[in-house]
């Protein structure tokens, strides 16, 4: 079954579960101090099955040996579309391991919390000054839930005025998760049309006494600024509504607009994208939201405040729509973010906003003469191309593949889903140009493949420890956990 | 600016290439009456050593388990982190990779969360585990929608001894949903009480949801709340906040819990103020297709090799949108990778040995606690690692007194349960050495009149 460098220094690993049984220990306790005490039988539990059994260095090197199958931003260029995968400062991994940042414990009294409340304190107030929105809440866990903790707050908003609105209008070029957030707070969804950017005639039409909100994404998933988006509020504000901006591209306007200014009322940072901490596989993420002074007393309970001699939590908001999860936020998360903030000061983040969007109309015009554009508007942070000039029959999902071969982590594809076969390319303002010209010349190598030699798209990606893996088969028959087999 | 490349040679080139004069006119999108005028009012940018300076001052402000002698436990837990975890988890690979959406590039989060699942059905006795979810409270809220969708009922039974935490965030997540929650009280042993338990059981119910153990750090009833749930066709929840418990005490799934939640924290993950933590969500079969967030399924390549990929996801927004299982985008990969490598450490035998000593140090912190003049265990259940105090005095007091010792000795009850306003809760783990606990009582005693 195991072998081991058969690909040179591409080394085989089995799960963890096949290594296992074998009476090892991977750890050490100290002599217990006390007498050891009997728990009732019937409440104790035989043994663990399946549970692995594994030397230190059997899980070192098993895990090990699983990160050398994985591409992070440090290993290379990662253009995800709406992800926004920058270089993650290695301070910011130091910061949130100080000892008296890693060790303070929640139920900690306040007193001997100050640090952290202080950190989290001047978090709020630098992310209110970013985006003209002067009350924040850090509770939330990732930017969906923060969508979660905004539109509750919007429905709170509108029943503390005695009104029952149930619809929410959501325009095509939003983010995926906005529907099923809208849904999850009672909410119907109006999907609106748009033609690359929403206008505002469109909105007019679709505002009734009924609605509720407008969930925006501004910069939208085109990568496109919602011109009319002034109008937009204000034609939301007249009707009585709200206007929710799913923040996720934030990335694109530090220092140049800011949503409080625009009219926005309630929007989510993704701290993991905008203030580059790290996206670790999928999480975790930190989703802070920011509303109005209009909106404030609906925020999440606690928020952080700062009393004549000490900063502290208030859980005293009768008006507060409640706790969205344990605790007050992912605060490792927050210290990467504060650091990255301070890291770059002002003119720091206004230039990494001008350098994204200076990369991000680089990688279009040297791609514009081969790849298909769908929308000709001025592009912010990130590009969105489609398949439609790709020859030999090839699709964006072989595009994204043989780009593996060349040794880039493929865009985000079909996605925005108002764009068939959509590329999504958003390169940061951490990348270079070398590394652009690098990424820019595969992606033009591989059009010119799809023409002559189109098997090489479609058999790829062929440098990598597997093969295009069979996605169908792993829904229809699902396998979710190793058993024992036989 | 040392994240960013651009040389002013580089911005020129760039400019040219792509037709535009200067930087500002690649804004011309946004108009001009929707411009920042000034620059954003914020600390200038500090050096690497003057950030780690200033942090630094900020972090010795925070009081820890090396300035105190640590109490504290109530959904959070101080337990000691093999110096592997860290080392493996800071490998890049995989703490600066993304989702896992290319699966032929990203094996090593998917085969570590295939590996994660496996430990977490094998834990807490059950068929199916998802990828992680934010923490235990959200997790438990989303178990509760989970069980109102699969059982298309809208009461919901919520134990008055479940983390309040988790009381408030099912409450939210169920704000705007047409769902009933009724809470039921707990008895002299800190258990649910299960009369007020039978009473408010019937064919309505969704869901009934018990701390294992409980808030008081007491071990339920799982078995008996089976029996009621079962009889009536409700969901049994069992929300795990103290999950090296299960290293010790039988799992939910031998007990006849449907669904298991939890916090993951104690497996490897720092205090950190709360954050980021690890929910776990597992259930039996007949939910797979309701489960939230995300699952990675075992699959081959186009050569018959094995595989990992994220699978079912029809479930989630990006197709069905407003019909999502519920709108969770992310999982908290590296908590979870965390927790993974963990668990490998400890693994079969070890789990149990720690669990046991954490057993036993609270055994004998409570023996040695209750033995002190005026105070009193108001609670005769079973606990794990925690355990209700009742102080001769008001909580908060007591433990002011405690703190001018250097000890963080419990946590006051009295901001959740107003009734018990001289109780808190003590924890003990294997971090606490017997002379931190002896510390402790001769603290207590002298605070005592």
């Amino acid at each position: 079954m195991s072998q081991v460098g058969t690909r040179g220094l591409q080394l085989n690993e089995k799960l963890l579960f096949e290594h296992s049984d074998k009476g090892r220990k991977g750890y050490s306790l100290p002599v217990l101090d006390v007498p050891a005490a009997q728990c009732p039988s019937d409440l104790a539990r035989e043994d663990i099955p399946g549970f692995p059994e594994l030397s230190e260095l059997d899980v070192v090197r098993h895990f090990t040996r699983l990160s050398t199958w994985n591409y992070g931003v440090d290993t290379g260029c990662y253009p995800l579309g709406s992800c926004t995968m920058k270089y993650n400062p290695k301070v910011n991994e130091t910061a949130c391991r100080l000892p008296g940042f890693a060790g303070v414990h929640p139920h900690a009294p306040e007193d001997l919390a100050q640090g952290a409340l202080e950190l989290m304190y001047q978090l709020q107030e630098d992310l209110a000054e970013i985006s003209g929105l002067p009350a924040v809440t850090l509770q939330p866990g990732a930017g969906a839930h923060g969508e979660l903790a905004g539109m509750l707050m919007i429905r709170a908003w509108h029943e503390g005025r005695g009104e029952k609105r149930r619809k929410v209008l959501i325009p095509d070029t939003a983010h995926g998760t906005n529907p099923a957030t809208a849904a999850l707070c009672g909410y119907q969804v109006v999907p609106l049309a748009s033609d690359g950017v929403l206008r505002a005639a469109t909105v007019a039409a679709a505002m009734d006494a009924d609605v509720a909100a407008i969930m925006i994404t501004n910069p939208n998933t085109l990568g496109l600024f919602e011109g009319e988006i002034g109008e937009i509020c204000r034609i939301v504000h007249e009707g009585g509504g709200l206007v929710y901006c799913d923040g996720a591209n934030l990335n694109a306007l530090l220092g140049i607009s800011r949503p409080g200014d625009v009219g926005i009322d309630v929007m989510h940072f993704n701290l993991h994208k905008t203030f580059a901490t790290p996206h670790g596989g999928g999480g975790p993420g930190a989703g802070p939201v920011g509303v109005t002074a209009e909106l404030a007393p609906f925020l999440p309970a606690p928020v952080v405040v700062r009393d004549a001699t000490q900063y502290r939590l208030d859980f005293d908001r009768p008006r507060s729509v409640g706790t969205l999860k344990g605790f007050y936020g992912h605060f490792g998360v927050l210290v990467r973010a504060f650091a990255y903030i301070r890291s770059l000061g002002p003119q720091g983040l206004r230039r990494a906003t001008e350098m994204a969007v200076l990369n991000a109309n680089y990688v279009r015009a040297r791609l514009d003469p081969v790849y298909h554009l769908p929308f000709a508007n001025r592009s912010l942070h990130e590009v969105v191309f489609s398949d439609r000039n790709l020859g030999g029959g090839c699709r964006t999902l072989d595009l994204a593949k043989r780009l593996i071969d060349y040794g880039f982590h493929p865009p985000t594809i079909y996605f925005p889903l108002v764009v068939a076969g959509a590329i999504m390319i958003e390169p940061t303002e951490s990348e270079s140009l070398e590394s652009l010209d690098e990424f820019c010349e595969a992606m033009l190598s591989i059009a010119e493949e799809a023409e002559s030699q189109p098997e090489l798209l479609k058999e790829a990606p062929r440098r990598t420890r597997l093969g295009r893996l069979d996605e169908t088969t792993a829904a229809r028959r699902p396998r979710l956990r190793w058993e024992k087999s036989g | 600016m040392r994240f960013i490349p651009h040389t002013p040679g580089d911005v020129r080139q760039m400019l040219a290439v792509i037709g535009a004069g200067d930087v500002e006119e690649l804004f011309c999108e946004v108009p001009a009456a929707l411009r920042l005028q000034r620059p954003l009012d914020l600390p200038a940018a500090r050096s690497e050593a003057e950030l780690l300076a200033e942090l630094a001052q900020l972090a010795r402000r925070n009081a820890t388990a090396e300035t105190h002698r640590l109490f504290l436990g109530g959904g959070a837990y101080s337990h000691f982190i093999p110096a592997v975890v860290d080392h493996l988890i800071s490998r890049s690979e995989f703490y600066t990779a993304y989702t896992p959406y290319q699966p032929e590039i990203s094996q090593g989060t998917l085969q570590a969360i295939f590996e994660f699942q496996t430990l977490i059905c094998q834990l807490t006795g059950m068929d199916v585990a998802n990828a992680s979810m934010y923490d235990g409270a959200s997790a438990c809220a989303e178990a509760v929608l989970m069980a109102c969708r699969a059982t298309r009922r809208a009461r919901v039974l919520l134990a008055a001894s479940l983390h309040p935490d988790y009381r408030a965030t099912v409450a939210t997540y169920c704000r705007y949903l047409d769902v009933e929650l009724v809470e039921v009280p707990f008895d002299e042993t800190g258990r649910t009480d299960p009369a007020a338990l039978a009473a408010r059981m019937d064919e309505g119910c969704a869901a009934l949801v018990l701390g294992y153990p409980n808030f008081f750090g007491v071990i339920e009833d799982l078995a008996g709340a089976a029996r009621l749930s079962a009889a009536c066709g409700a969901r049994l929840v069992a929300a795990v906040q103290e999950p090296l418990a299960l290293g010790l005490l039988k799992s939910p799934g031998e007990l006849g819990a449907d669904i298991v939640v939890g916090e993951g924290q104690s497996f490897g993950l720092p205090l950190s103020f709360g954050g980021p933590y690890l929910g776990f969500f597992a259930a039996r079969n007949q939910d797979l297709r309701n489960l939230p967030g995300r699952l990675v399924g075992e699959t081959v390549d186009h050569q018959g090799r094995r595989g990992f990929v994220l699978t079912l996801a029809t479930r989630e927004q990006h197709i069905r949108r407003e019909k999502a299982t519920s709108n969770i985008c992310s999982n908290q990969g590296l908590c979870a990778l965390a927790a993974t490598i963990y668990l490998a450490l400890f693994g079969r035998r070890g789990l149990r040995e720690l669990a046991e000593h954490n057993f036993a140090k609270a055994a004998y912190a409570r023996e040695r606690i209750a033995a002190l003049p005026g105070f009193r265990l108001p609670f005769s259940g079973p606990v794990f690692n925690e355990f209700v105090v009742e102080a001769p005095l008001p909580a908060v007091e007591v433990l002011r007194r405690v703190q001018a010792q250097d000890i963080l000795g419990g946590i006051p009850l009295a901001r959740w349960y107003p009734r018990l306003p001289q109780s808190f809760v003590v924890c003990v783990t294997e971090q606490n050495r017997r002379e931190d606990i002896d510390a402790l009582c001769a603290v207590l005693s002298g605070g005592a009149p």
